[in-house]
């Protein structure tokens, strides 16, 4: 087991045309992914890689009975994708792209819950079960099958220390990029209930950032359902307030969202926090 | 995307909320006819500016004038004052507070009031705080105001000018992409008319597309940091004088965490992204260059691009820059060890981890590596 991705799924790419659905395809599949369809409106009957390419989504689903989709569509027709997978009967999706408007993320979120449907981002580097399957932009090399389940708001950070646990000894059961914008599909709680209950997954790693209060809620969840053990790291203790750290949701607005609110409310929940990414995995062996 | 007040009372208008009239100047002699008696008021897009000194009264033309020349060239908070709004002064019965933003955990939007107003929402107790989530996919519903009213303690008069001023707010903020809107103080005036005495508006960067007319709008950036914008690069001055340049936005924040862990002090936050594009490199060094650090701290991990092409990327870039900054580099991933013999070999401090790369920049900087 794992959760939310196994080999099971099978994979259509939305915007599988463009430069990076094109790469990251073959990266997918080297991982062990079934991509089974792509969609790029007007590209319709083509093939990349030998995959076919439908101009709906609902051709893939219905030619190729694909059960879950990855989204690199560009911001500005994001949420057209999203609605269509959801409408199409997907009831995994994976949003990569970024710089999404709020207000977009607004109507797609609530309404994917609405449907059953379980979104992973926007903004987020995706979903990795090594040995079974990959939807996401994370480097493949980095992985390795265990028992660690990642939940992380960022990209290369969650390489850096993927990598490092890696190197250390612990694989990964699963790993969630959640993505680094304000309101995303699946959020850290969420991430942490599911690995609760997955028999796979016997210790969690958390990582986290500045701005919402996510880290908090999560700390107070831990507190009361979690009981495999669970590390965190978060960044951004030296930001300064009212400024963007690159990604929209990482920003200390009013006060609210200090790595100093969030590292104290991990510690709280006997959550050990990190100084160092790497030194995750230095956690992992102690706790 | 930040508003100055009298642009964000501007778009209110747009939208039907009743606003104050009031003239904007940048220089006192084209003050002509303020609504007098007026308040001046120092437009600058930080908070604070009551305090600063930069909202202040006028009885006559010339006072207007006077006052004007004062607050205009103001310092608030490191930003200069260039221009002042002259509005019409409110008498002032009672102070409310209506605010509408994005909350995060629950994935809609957030309507806020109190009657309360003129404090800094933050300070306002918690059970005198009116909050009432609305579903995106449905809007404001009527049941929305009858809670209002009754939270906030208002007649039938007052309320339903209330009521009309939280659905506009609240279609302005969906149609317009706002992060905030704000206003504070709503304020109720002794012949009951309800008037947005303050307005204060954030639209969503990521929405900048579909909002073409604010684009040229200034922002709270240094020179620099719009100079970095305008190419698409993401940015920020700090006040320290390590320069970092990293990719992702996590891990260019942990590398600014791991310097300040070892003594050091982050000066930039350059966040290289997922780009491999040599050009775009380059122009992210020249950015880094234009902030004078005394070091440089390149920290990469190379994901989908190999670590060594990433080191000769960094050698090219560095190369045509010709600087004499030293520049300690930590470059992770596949072929790793070749990078380094790269870095190295053009005279660079190289290090295997964040916290190594941390401690040789502190040292580099301090003449003792």
């Amino acid at each position: 087991m794992a959760i939310l991705l196994t080999k099971k799924a099978r994979v259509v790419v939305q915007g599988i045309t463009g430069h990076q659905g094109q790469f990251n395809t073959r990266e997918m599949r080297e991982f062990g992914t079934r991509v089974v369809a792509g969609v790029t409106p007007g590209k319709g009957g083509t093939k990349i890689d030998g995959v076919p390419v439908f101009d709906r989504v609902r051709e893939a689903v219905l030619r190729r009975k694909a059960n879950a989709a990855i989204s690199f569509v560009p911001a500005a027709y994001a949420k057209d994708a999203a609605i269509e997978a959801i409408e199409a009967g997907l009831k995994l999706l994976v949003i990569v792209t970024e710089r999404i408007p709020f207000h977009d993320s607004l109507d797609i979120m609530p309404y994917a819950r609405s449907q059953g449907v379980t979104i992973i981002g926007p903004n987020c580097p995706g979903l990795a079960t090594p040995g079974q399957a990959k939807m996401g932009i994370m480097p493949n090399y980095i992985f390795k099958e265990g028992d660690a389940g990642v939940i992380s708001r960022s990209g290369t950070l969650t390489y850096e220390i993927v990598n490092a646990m890696t190197q250390a000894g612990f694989g990964q059961s699963t790993c969630i990029g959640i993505g680094g914008d304000p309101i995303n599909g699946t959020n850290m709680v969420e991430a942490l209930a599911m690995f609760q209950r997955d028999r796979k997954t016997k210790r969690i790693v958390v990582v986290g950032e500045i701005g919402g209060t996510t880290e908090e809620e999560a700390a107070d969840f831990i507190r009361r359902k979690v009981t495999k053990p669970v590390v965190a790291y978060v960044a951004g203790r030296t930001a300064p307030p009212g400024k963007r750290m690159g990604h929209a949701g990482a920003i200390i607005q009013a006060g609210k969202g200090t790595a100093e609110s969030k590292v104290k409310a991990f510690a709280e929940a006997g959550v050990p926090v990190a100084q160092y990414p790497v030194e995750v995995a230095t956690l992992l062996a102690a706790a | 995307m930040k508003f100055l007040e009298h642009k964000a009372k501007e778009i209110f208008a747009r939208y039907g909320i009743p606003v104050p009239r009031g003239v904007l100047a940048s220089r006192p002699e084209d003050i002509v006819d303020p609504p007098l008696p007026c308040m001046v008021k120092a437009q600058v897009l930080v908070g604070g500016r009551g305090k600063a000194g930069g909202i202040r009264p006028a009885e006559t033309l010339d006072e207007a004038r006077q006052v004007a020349s004062e607050i205009l060239g103001m310092d608030i908070q490191g930003y200069r004052v260039k221009q002042v709004y002259l509005e019409e002064r409110l008498p002032i019965a009672k102070e409310l507070y209506l605010g509408l933003t994005i909350d995060r955990s629950a994935r809609e939007p957030l309507l806020m009031a109190t009657a309360m107003g003129g404090v800094e929402v933050e300070q306002v107790p918690r059970d005198q705080l009116f909050m009432e989530h609305v579903p995106a996919m449905i809007g404001i519903q009527p049941y929305v105001l009858r809670s209002l009213r009754a939270g906030l303690g208002l007649s039938k008069e007052i309320s339903d000018q209330v009521g009309s001023i939280a659905r506009q707010a609240y279609e302005l903020f969906r149609k317009e992409d706002a992060e905030l809107v704000e206003i504070n103080p709503l304020v109720v005036m002794p012949d009951g008319r309800v008037i947005a005495a303050d307005a204060k508006l954030v639209i969503d960067d990521n929405a900048e597309y579909r909002h073409p007319e604010y684009a040229n709008l200034d922002q709270d950036r240094t020179p620099l940091e719009q100079e970095a914008h305008d190419k698409g690069i993401v940015f920020i001055q700090l006040d320290g004088d390590i320069g970092v340049i990293a990719n992702g936005a996590g891990l260019t924040m942990a590398t600014l965490d791991a310097l300040n862990l070892k003594g050091g002090k982050g000066g930039t936050f350059l966040d290289l992204g997922g780009t491999d594009d040599p050009e775009k490199v380059k122009q992210a060094f020249e950015i880094l260059i234009k902030a004078h650090p005394a070091v440089i701290l390149v920290n990469i991990f190379g994901g989908i691009t190999k670590a060594d092409t990433v080191a000769l990327g960094v050698q090219q870039a560095l190369e045509e820059m010709h600087t004499s900054i030293p520049v300690v580099a930590r470059i992770k991933g596949v072929n790793e060890a070749k990078a380094k013999e790269i870095l190295q070999s053009i005279g660079m401090y190289a290090a295997e981890t964040i916290e190594e790369a941390a401690e040789l920049a502190v040292k580099v900087k301090a003449g003792e590596a």
